[in-house]
């Protein structure tokens, strides 16, 4: 996530050196897809677009504030207030969004409960198809009893992820405290499980009975690391590509000031929000089979 | 003061992403959603999809197993019906062939019947030609006395008719 705040950085004196008497927004003003929040160009952190006219808050999407109240959802030019844990924020709206997407799919989509399956019937069939034969090509028949586990992932984070692409929503799976429980969640859930289902020989997925004895402490460690290495991976993979590709498309928005520039910025957008859509499913379908691939280890740790 | 407020929070926070304050409140709600979707996808939707899949794959089985046996049924009939058909053909020969036999033996007797009457018919013609042969020749004989009578008459002899009697039946053995 660093690099593109330093990309930003970047394009931002780009955008000063290159077109110095373009005032797209007269009064430094920008209103960002994600909660329309309005920068006074008095702002001292707004120095670089009094000089350029251009404002870069590509990160402005992401920022979690209130449904209700000052500096909410509704009310994005105030400051954003103390968050308590229990306070209905934006992430809220969106991950209730996602549950009630779901149950729409799943649950009223299927109530017919027809031999001949209605549309949306047949697409929550097709999720079902498609999820259960990954646990059980992955995991085997054992994996089984862990597919509903799979199956909630997989469909939070596909949704989760669609939702965020729609104009002026919210992308809950673009924060790494989102994806890091479901990455450290997984993570601890699968050590759990292979401690409980193998006991001591759980470890002997880290000792590789097949490498020279000499070679095997070494490969352990190398294990072990990777081991501890998954649940980061897993989770800043997710929250990094979802998070990159909107603050993509934001900078190429705010590029769409210039007039000159806009009809290349609006062909970039549709170019980028094809990718992000693509990478949307494909982040979650790799969120998926990578827990089903780690769930295979504690199902057989030895390889 | 409140855009201060706000452009405070950017610098300082950076990133909305690793703003630790907001932290508490998406972790509560997703594990509150995460929870909401596990029991709506176990409790409900997925034992509802599984059996509804399995229902139909019940019933394509069940459906290829009644058209399996339909098919069986289909091929009996036709090895019936095929039956059937060599059956009538074999009788209808048969019968064509007893018809053929009647109608022969009507035929023949008929023939015969006929040959019958041709041959009564023939003795009958030739009997009566014997008897017109006979006749004419008696008549003949008759003639030819009295032709001789008369012969000797006209000659002016007197013959005594039993002598041209005898000596005509004699020429006409001749």
């Amino acid at each position: 996530m660093t690099h593109v705040a330093t990309e930003t950085t970047q394009l931002l004196a780009q955008a000063t050196d290159a077109t110095p008497d373009v005032m797209a927004i007269p009064d430094g003003t920008v209103v960002t897809e994600g909660g329309d929040v309005v920068h006074s160009a008095a702002a001292p952190y707004d120095a670089a677009a009094d000089a350029g006219g251009l404002s870069f808050y590509p990160l402005d999407q992401f920022i979690v504030r209130p449904i209700f109240g000052p500096g909410g959802v509704f009310d994005p030019a105030s400051p954003v207030p103390e968050i308590h844990w229990y306070t209905p924020t934006n992430v809220t709206l969106w991950l209730a969004l996602a549950v009630l997407s779901i149950t729409l799919l799943f649950v009223v989509g299927s109530r017919g409960r027809a031999t001949i399956p209605s549309r949306t019937q047949s697409i929550g069939e097709l999720f079902y198809g498609f999820t259960y034969k990954m646990v059980e090509d992955i995991c085997g028949k054992e994996g089984l009893r862990y597919f509903p586990y799979v199956m909630t992932l997989f469909m939070f984070i596909l949704f989760a992820n669609f939702l965020g692409l729609l104009p002026m929503s919210f992308a809950t799976t673009s924060h790494i405290a989102v994806t890091g429980v479901l990455g450290f969640g997984v993570f601890a859930g699968i050590t759990v499980l292979g401690f409980v289902l193998n006991g001591p020989k759980f470890l002997k997925l880290f000792w590789m009975t097949e490498a020279p004895l000499m070679l095997r402490p070494i490969i352990a460690v190398i294990e072990l690391i990777s081991y501890f290495v998954r649940p980061v991976s897993h989770s800043v993979r997710l929250a990094g590509n979802i998070t990159a590709g909107h603050a993509v498309m934001k900078v190429f928005a705010t590029f769409g000031a210039i007039a000159v520039v806009s009809p290349v910025s609006v062909l970039a957008i549709t170019a980028i929000y094809g990718l992000e859509v693509l990478v949307c499913a494909i982040q979650a379908y790799v969120f998926a089979i990578l827990t089903c691939v780690y769930l295979k280890d504690a199902l057989h740790p030895a390889h | 003061m409140a855009t201060e407020t706000v452009a405070g929070q950017e610098a300082s926070g950076g990133i909305p992403q690793l703003d630790l304050s907001s932290f508490p409140n998406q972790i509560f709600w997703l594990l509150v959603a995460l929870v909401a979707i596990y029991l709506v996808l176990s409790r409900i939707a997925l034992p509802r999809i599984s059996g509804v899949l399995a229902e139909r794959a019940g019933t394509i089985s069940n459906d290829l197993a009644a058209a399996e046996e339909m098919k069986l049924r289909a091929t009996a009939a036709e090895v019936a019906y095929e039956k059937a058909l060599a059956d009538a053909r074999t009788e209808s020969n048969r019968i064509g062939e007893q018809a053929r036999v009647a109608a022969q033996a009507d035929l023949d007797a008929a023939i015969a019947d006929a040959d019958r009457t041709i041959a009564a018919q023939t003795a009958k013609a030739e009997a009566s030609i014997a008897e017109i042969r006979a006749s004419a020749a008696d008549n003949v004989a008759i003639v030819a006395k009295d032709v001789a009578q008369a012969l000797v008459t006209a000659m002016g002899a007197t013959a005594d008719q039993s002598m041209i009697d005898a000596a005509v039946t004699d020429r006409m053995k001749g």
